[in-house]
């Protein structure tokens, strides 16, 4: 088994270069799919800035606003995956658990989870106001459903021989839990945050309609008032790359801390 | 526990541990109740081996289970050391069919998970001493430091009967242990059980639907019904403990297999039978 697994690492070793080529072919290609549009005529030119207009606009603005609209909209993304797990991990495990709630709860749920967060933000202007708190609430909201219905999954195919083992070894319903319950939860839990964080990152831009001057949803909704699309494209492509470094991070993170399992995600 | 060297030998002057008196168990279903185990009355004697056969499905896991604390007798009662069995606990070790070896703990402290509990409180001094010598005693001393998705099936089972021996139960209960694995681990690991028993007696119950399995293995065969779950007949085994493989060629051995073999394929054709369509049974 041993031998087997350096058998398929091997190869991976020996090309490291290769493998460099294959994780950059992908996006050079985008680039090069970007500039062929641009001279393709299909699309008026002035409607897509070139690759390389965005790239100086991003140097432009990485001098001006941008670190600051990274760091609000980073704090955000971080307070409302944060809270929303926090709540969406003992309800899912909850829901998860016991069937009998999850029968009822399930519907809620849902219903709930189906609610795109940009048609709640009238009500969440009513009843948060304009503040930071406003933006927090739609990123709890979106983080928090998607965190339950991962745990919910996640938890539900937790197999009770467990619980039985550790049963018949002794173990009270106290030490079931800690030793047995928390352990096997940890990587659906890892597994919520990493949903969260797409959702609440996805969920960004619709949160930050709500008067905020700061951040990078913001800034993607001032540069499309005055059709500045070269900063649109800056705003995407920052959020694009700041979740996809979040998401390789809690990858890492997941495969320390749960290396015993099969498949590592 | 004394460390009798042939602790089976003297088994039928042991005291009586386990006792069934007219145990039955009715599982609820969409249709009513349905009789899985019914009128089963059996004494088990300290060191006793005990195999469970009969058809499968027929209610031998559940008559396990009862002994096992999980499921609570509907008629009868269920007795060990005289009273009625409240729940599980670490007297009675289980193997699962399944195993159930916990896929985040390493080897080492998969064997080591019962003796940390607080009902095990009593061995704690003696962890570190018990985790080796079941390490070794199995051969998983090499995979200590590995976790389970690197261990074999029969690697596996042996880590369940590791952990399960850890907390030194005087019961030992096991559901088809040794069916998932082929024939060679099969027989290495049925001769490893011998040998373990061999240096601590303990009492045993089987529940398996290999004829050979429980004639190399028990001191008492019984053969249940298919379903639900009755004595239909209890058998001794006429070889003495330590045994070898050589017991397969006794005479003896073959005798026994064909007259087993015979209620057992009774009991199969009758579970036939109830579940053929209701037309074809009449």
């Amino acid at each position: 088994m041993v031998d087997g697994t350096f058998r398929l690492l091997m190869p991976q070793a020996r090309n490291g270069a290769v493998r460099v080529a294959l994780v950059v072919a992908p996006w050079l290609a985008i680039v090069a799919l970007w500039y062929a549009v641009r001279a393709s005529g299909l699309i008026n030119p002035s409607l897509v800035p070139a690759p390389h207009a965005v790239l100086a606009k991003f140097s432009e603005l990485v001098r001006g606003r941008l670190p600051l609209d990274v760091w609000m909209s980073t704090e955000r993304v971080f307070v409302g995956v944060f809270l929303g797990v926090l709540a969406a991990v003992p309800v899912g495990f909850a829901i998860g658990w016991y069937r009998g709630v999850r029968t009822f709860v399930d519907p809620l749920i849902n219903f709930f989870r189906a609610l795109p967060p940009i048609a709640l933000i009238p009500l969440v202007i009513v009843y948060f106001g304009i503040g930071e708190i406003a933006k927090v609430v739609i990123l709890f909201y979106a983080s928090f459903f998607a965190g339950v219905i991962v745990m919910v999954e996640g938890i539900g195919q937790i197999s009770p021989i467990y619980v039985r083992v550790a049963k018949t070894l002794g173990a009270s319903d106290a030490e079931i839990f800690a030793k047995v319950i928390v352990p096997l939860a940890v990587p659906h839990i890892l597994t919520a945050v990493r949903v969260a964080l797409g959702v609440a990152w996805a969920t960004l831009v619709a949160s930050e309609l709500i008067a905020a001057q700061q951040g990078l949803g913001a800034m993607i909704q001032d540069a499309s008032s005055f059709f500045q699309l070269d900063i649109v494209y800056v705003g995407i492509i920052c959020i694009g790359l700041i979740a996809l470094a979040m998401d390789l991070a809690l990858r890492a993170a997941t495969r320390r801390l749960v290396a015993w399992q099969d498949r590592i995600a | 526990m004394t460390a009798d060297t042939l602790p089976m030998v003297s088994a039928m002057e042991g005291p009586v541990r386990l006792r069934f008196d007219e145990l039955g168990v009715d599982f609820p279903t969409a249709s009513g109740p349905m009789t899985v185990v019914d009128g089963i009355s059996l004494e088990v004697r300290q060191g006793e081996f005990v195999s469970i056969i009969g058809p499968s499905g027929c209610g031998k896991t559940t008559l396990l289970n009862v002994v096992g604390g999980f499921v609570k007798p509907t008629r009868g009662v269920a007795l060990l050391d005289d009273s009625p069995i409240a729940g599980p606990g670490p007297d009675r070790g289980v193997i699962f069919q399944e195993y159930g070896v916990f896929p985040w703990l390493t080897v080492r402290r998969n064997i080591e998970f019962g003796l940390k509990l607080a009902a095990n409180a009593r061995h704690a001094a003696r962890s570190a001493e018990i985790v080796e010598r079941y390490l070794s005693l199995m051969g998983l001393t090499d995979f200590a430091d590995h976790f389970p998705k690197h261990l074999s099936g029969g690697m596996r089972q042996r880590l369940a009967i590791a952990r399960a021996y850890a907390v030194q139960p005087e019961f030992l209960l096991m559901d088809e242990p040794f069916g998932a694995l082929d024939a060679q681990t099969r027989t290495a690991m049925q001769d490893l059980l011998l040998q373990v028993l061999a240096t601590e007696g303990k009492t045993v119950l089987l529940v398996t639907h290999s004829v050979d399995e429980a004639i190399y293995l028990s001191s008492r065969i019984v053969v249940v019904t298919a379903r639900p779950a009755r004595v239909r007949t209890v058998i001794d085994v006429p070889f003495a403990y330590p045994r070898s493989e050589s017991v397969h060629e006794d005479p003896r051995f073959a005798a026994l297999r064909a007259e087993i073999r015979v209620l057992v394929m009774e009991e199969y054709e009758a579970q036939a039978r109830q579940s053929a369509p209701a037309a074809v049974r009449r």
